[in-house]
């Protein structure tokens, strides 16, 4: 179970899932995406953040 | 993201169970029962689909969260354009029905799919899960509680948050930099840092993040409006990540983004203008009043609301300013067994940290529980392939606004009227978001229904969406080949945005040449290619040992070769860190494990002498204690650190009292350097960083002078240390210990390129006295100290590095360490399939980073070891025979060493392998006989898209 939808919640249950693990990942808000979804682009290579 | 997002929905090991939260859990590792309650959305998730036909009939307004209350919502709505999972939801707190039983009007609107349901109860779920990992985030800081700062009572004074809405093309003002008060373009703006961040009145520590980011937003908005007049205000500069140096850099010089150092007391407002006036003092005394149109407060970053419960309910501790308590050398690991922790949640940090913390975590769960890897998972069944061989092409078209990126320039109505009358375009049809999971389904059934066989999608760029659209139109039945992408945004859109026509006109041919390309499209066969589930580690120090470690917890095996005779590597001298926590026990430990371990094999005094092969496949000579070995292997692991710059400058190596910091760490813990003795001590930072010969920060020096300076007042308060930097980066909890020198009394005495410290030697008679002169801005002036210790903070430099770069044909970046395949997304693995960094041959971190950084490696490795085996791409070149002559230019030219010469039947003959030939297409270039052909990028489809260019 991996609790928090956000990037870390994300990659995590994404690395989990394809070493073999069934994964519920549990977030608070109706969708996930965390901060980064917020963003417009990230440093330090101003690549848009979706 | 996005591809993230999509991919987290869509993984058919993944379920998501959103608007929840975890009630409970007991047991214990590897046996938890969690019960998860899932408050009701009152929209069917499995039956929305997003069409958002219900939107216009609610007729409640609320604000819109996602867009930080800039604009509003309807009260039913879908978070964000992208959203997974992508249904609509209705808000408990304004929906009519809910808090009075009225209106449903929106169920009137959705009664053909019926999704919604305003009577949806709450669920209950129990789950039962072998281990849990944390990753709640971070809320940012509430700046309403900098009272000072008028936030929330001043209109144009706004947070970071709320000004990358502000930027971004579908925020509230569509990417237009707009005051909130009057809608007007701000001419000047003023970024605030450290607003709820190193500050005894909020919080202490550094939110290690928003330095970074402030520079970005200023960047951002400068290339929006280069006329903007942008001033950082900020107490230090904390540029301490990979590549972030150069980033501060370039805002300086490259956009006049101006910076200041110092702190603004307060913000006071005119109430004519809205605009904000900004009283302070600069580093020389000087008081300055400024006006400006726009203020941003660099929020920082707390542990987010829910964290405090989600702690008691799971039974972890905290540390004192509320993020989860870990241990430096076990960073991913909470006070529970078998609970972990990751991201924002364990300390303030950046997406990249995040990342490589998340994969990190997974490597112990999988350590954890590796007995029951795959026991538990459905594998994804796919309706064969149609077979399409004997039907003419009927392709589908689909015009993609990528929200106003393509549609706010191209006009998309003209685009699909265009494709309507392409040969053999039978479908055509826009959305808004291609990539949204909606869209997805849409563009599926659409398939089905038209009986589409190859597909033509005008949107972004084929590198983060082309796979993800090929699952979908393999989904729908059709080979994952017979799909072709026009990149209209990149190529039309974004670089002609000030010429929409004739950006439209550009979108026109590169349709036009997509969709006669797509008529040539034929199904190609990907390759499973079997995985050797052996590692290589190259390089014993902490973070070799702990990947190999993990990989062998995880239940591969693993050779791991040291070049020197002893493991450990920086590590071994290493006596104490910060925290007080004793790296040689942590040394001992890991090697007693390592060379107990019966899945490892240790090689000391051994060194790698060539590579050959590719994922799942390598073989590789290793020399160790003078004999030669050979060695197959699934993956490999690059651990092969860094150094101490041996600095050339301030007399290092002339004079005795004149050492490094690791030096002089090392001498405290020998006993052989008595810091009771010492009266002057001078400790210089960024000796051989952030110069123009090395121009990036090597992160940990400034920690690591706050422990020696500490350690020497320790035992001798009465020493002067004094500390010359150029800005204190003591990022994160680390803050804690500048603040504690500054208390203890060590003085810090900031320089700047031009006023570099001078230090000389004055030679007497018995001894040498050391001088140290330097400019202080505070005092104007230049002073003197004779310090009996001159400590250097040297740089952490890359070790040779090239070697291995030549070997493994993987690449450095400008600065010699090795360059990753993403910044942000995939910050542990290359761009060549199977090979995998850590540690400091990525970049300077410190010992907790590496440790994470370390697992994250092992984990990304596990992936294929597990597995089995790789999928292969049909993109691959393939050689005939028949035209090849064996010249061997292709196996010289490619650089992934994906092309050899062999000899065959009928001669030498080139051999394309496989699975880690990257379709890069260099060797098809060249071929003097033109043997080598692409798939999917065969010579014939090039030439008649090149001939559909020329007949528009
Ligand atoms: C203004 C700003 C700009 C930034 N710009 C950049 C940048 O350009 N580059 C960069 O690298 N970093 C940037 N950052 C930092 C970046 O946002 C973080 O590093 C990153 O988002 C942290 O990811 P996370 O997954 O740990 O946390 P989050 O993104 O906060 O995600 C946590 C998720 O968990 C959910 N959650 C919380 N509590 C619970 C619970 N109890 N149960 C279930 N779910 C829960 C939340 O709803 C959320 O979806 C920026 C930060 C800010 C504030
Ligand atoms: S010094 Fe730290 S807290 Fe202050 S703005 Fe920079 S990163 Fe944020
Ligand atoms: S001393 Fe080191 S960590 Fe501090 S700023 Fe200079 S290079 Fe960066």
């Amino acid at each position: 179970m991996v609790v928090g939808g956000g990037i870390a919640g994300i990659q995590a249950s994404l690395d989990l899932a394809d070493l073999g693990y069934l994964v519920y990942l549990v977030e608070n808000l109706p969708a996930i995406g965390g901060t980064m979804a917020q963003l417009d682009k990230t440093f330090p290579t101003l690549d848009c953040a979706m | 993201m996005s591809p993230k997002l999509v991919e987290s929905g869509r993984h058919p090991n993944i379920k998501i169970i959103s608007n929840a939260e975890v009630k409970s859990i007991d047991g214990e590792a590897g046996h938890f029962r969690a019960t998860v309650l899932k408050r009701p959305k009152y929209v069917d998730e499995d039956l929305c689909n997003a069409c958002g036909s219900c939107v216009e009939y609610c007729p409640v307004d609320m604000p819109d969260y996602y867009n930080e209350n800039l604009a509003n919502l309807k009260s039913l709505y879908i978070p964000y354009p992208q959203a997974v999972p992508a249904s609509f939801v209705i808000d408990p707190n304004t929906c009519l029905f809910v808090i009075k039983n009225e209106c449903r009007q929106c169920e009137q609107a959705c009664k053909e799919l019926n999704a919604i349901n305003l009577n949806q109860p709450e669920e209950l779920i129990e789950l039962e899960v072998g281990s849990v990992i944390l990753t709640p985030g971070f809320d940012e800081f509430d700046a309403k509680r900098k009272k000072n700062y008028g936030y929330g009572e001043y209109g144009n004074v706004v947070t970071s948050i709320e000004f990358e809405r502000i930027l971004s093309a579908s925020g509230p003002f569509k990417g237009e930099i707009t005051r909130p008060t009057d809608g007007a373009h701000p001419k000047s703006i003023a970024f605030f840092q450290c607003v709820g961040s190193r500050d005894k009145a909020t919080n202490s520590y550094c939110s290690s993040v928003c330095c970074t980011y402030a520079i970005k937003e200023a960047i951002i908005a400068k290339e929006h409006e280069p006329e903007l007049d942008i001033t950082i205000f900020y107490m230090d500069i904390r540029t301490m990540g990979k590549g972030f140096e150069s980033f501060y850099l370039r805002a300086k010089n490259d956009y006049g983004i101006r910076f200041v150092k110092t702190r603004i007391p307060e913000i006071e407002r005119s109430l004519e203008t809205e605009n904000l006036v900004l009283n302070y003092v600069t580093e020389d005394g000087s008081h300055v009043t400024e006006e400006v149109d726009m203020v941003v407060l660099s929020v920082g970053m707390e542990p987010s609301k829910t964290s405090n419960a989600l702690s008691k309910i799971m039974g972890i501790q905290l540390n004192p300013s509320g993020f989860c308590s870990t241990h430096e050398f076990s960073p991913t690991s909470t006070s529970r067994e078998g609970i972990f922790v990751a991201g924002a949640f364990q300390a303030p940090k950046d997406i990249p940290e995040s990342v490589m913390q998340a994969t990190g975590s997974v490597s112990l769960v999988s350590g954890l529980l590796s007995d029951s890897r795959g026991t538990l998972v459905e594998t994804k069944e796919l309706e064969p392939e149609k077979d399409i061989s004997e039907e003419k092409p009927k392709i589908g078209v689909f015009v993609c606004h990528c929200g106003i990126n393509i549609a706010g320039v191209a006009d998309v109505t003209r685009l699909k009227e265009y494709s309507e009358k392409l040969d053999d375009v039978v479908y055509v049809e826009e959305s808004l978001y291609a990539c949204s999971k909606d869209s997805q389904e849409k563009i599926k059934q659409t398939i089905i229904d038209n009986g589409l066989n190859r597909v033509v999608l005008a949107a972004c760029t084929p590198r983060t969406l082309e796979p993800l659209f090929q699952d979908t139109i393999r989904e729908a039945g059709l080979n994952r080949s017979l799909f072709e992408m026009a990149n209209i945004r990149d190529h039309c859109t974004w670089v002609h945005a000030q010429e929409p026509e004739k950006a439209t006109e550009k979108s026109e041919d590169l349709i036009r040449m997509g969709v006669a390309k797509a008529r040539l499209l034929s199904p190609m066969k990907e390759e499973l290619i079997q995985v050797n589930s052996k590692a290589l580690v190259v390089g014993g120090g902490l973070s070799g040992m702990t990947s190999a470690l993990s990989l062998a917890e995880q239940g591969f095996e693993c050779w791991l070769v040291e070049k020197e005779n002893e493991l450990g590597g920086n590590l071994k001298t290493l006596h104490y860190t910060l925290n007080k926590n004793n790296p040689q026990k942590l040394l001992e430990e890991i090697k007693e494990k390592l060379l107990n371990h019966p899945l490892v094999t240790v090689y000391t005094s051994a060194q790698v002498d060539a590579i050959s092969g590719y994922i799942g496949n390598f073989e590789t000579d290793i020399t160790a204690g003078g004999q030669n070995m050979h060695i197959s292997h699934g993956v490999i692991i690059v651990a092969t650190g860094a150094k101490e710059y041996q600095p050339e400058e301030y007399l290092h190596g002339k004079h005795d009292a004149v050492m490094t910091q690791k030096k002089l760490g090392e001498r405290i813990a020998a006993g052989t350097l008595e810091p009771g003795a010492l009266n002057d001590v001078v400790m210089i930072q960024c000796v051989g960083s952030r110069t123009e010969e090395r121009p990036y920060c090597s992160r940990i020096c400034c920690g690591v002078a706050m422990k020696n300076a500490l350690k020497i007042k320790e035992v001798n308060p009465k020493a002067n240390v004094y500390v010359l930097y150029k800005d204190i980066r003591t990022y994160g909890f680390t803050e804690e210990y500048y603040t504690q020198a500054r208390k203890e009394g060590v003085i810090f005495i900031r320089y700047d390129d031009d006023n570099l410290p001078v230090v000389s030697e004055n030679i007497g008679e018995e001894n040498s006295e050391l001088q140290v002169k330097v400019f202080d801005p505070l005092l104007g002036e230049h002073i003197l100290i004779k310090p009996t210790l001159l400590a250097l903070s040297a740089a952490i430099i890359p070790g040779e590095n090239e070697v291995i770069s030549r070997l493994m044909k993987v690449p450095l970046n400008s600065e010699g360490f090795f360059q990753e395949a993403h910044v942000k997304l995939r910050p542990v693995d290359f761009s060549t399939d199977g090979i995998y960094v850590c540690g400091l041959a990525h970049s300077p971190k410190t010992i907790e980073e590496s440790i994470s950084q370390a697992h994250a490696a092992a984990a990304r490795a596990a992936i294929p070891l597990s597995r089995g085996y790789v999928r292969a791409e049909p993109i691959v070149s393939s050689v005939d025979e028949e035209k090849c002559f064996g010249c061997g230019i292709c196996e010289y030219l490619c650089p992934y060493g994906s092309i050899k010469v062999v000899e065959t039947a009928s001669g030498e003959r080139a051999q394309t392998i496989t699975a880690s030939c990257k379709g890069c297409g260099i060797c098809s270039a060249k071929c003097p006989r033109q043997a080598i052909s692409m798939g999917r990028f065969s010579d014939e489809q090039i030439l008649t898209q090149i001939v559909a260019f020329a007949k528009g």
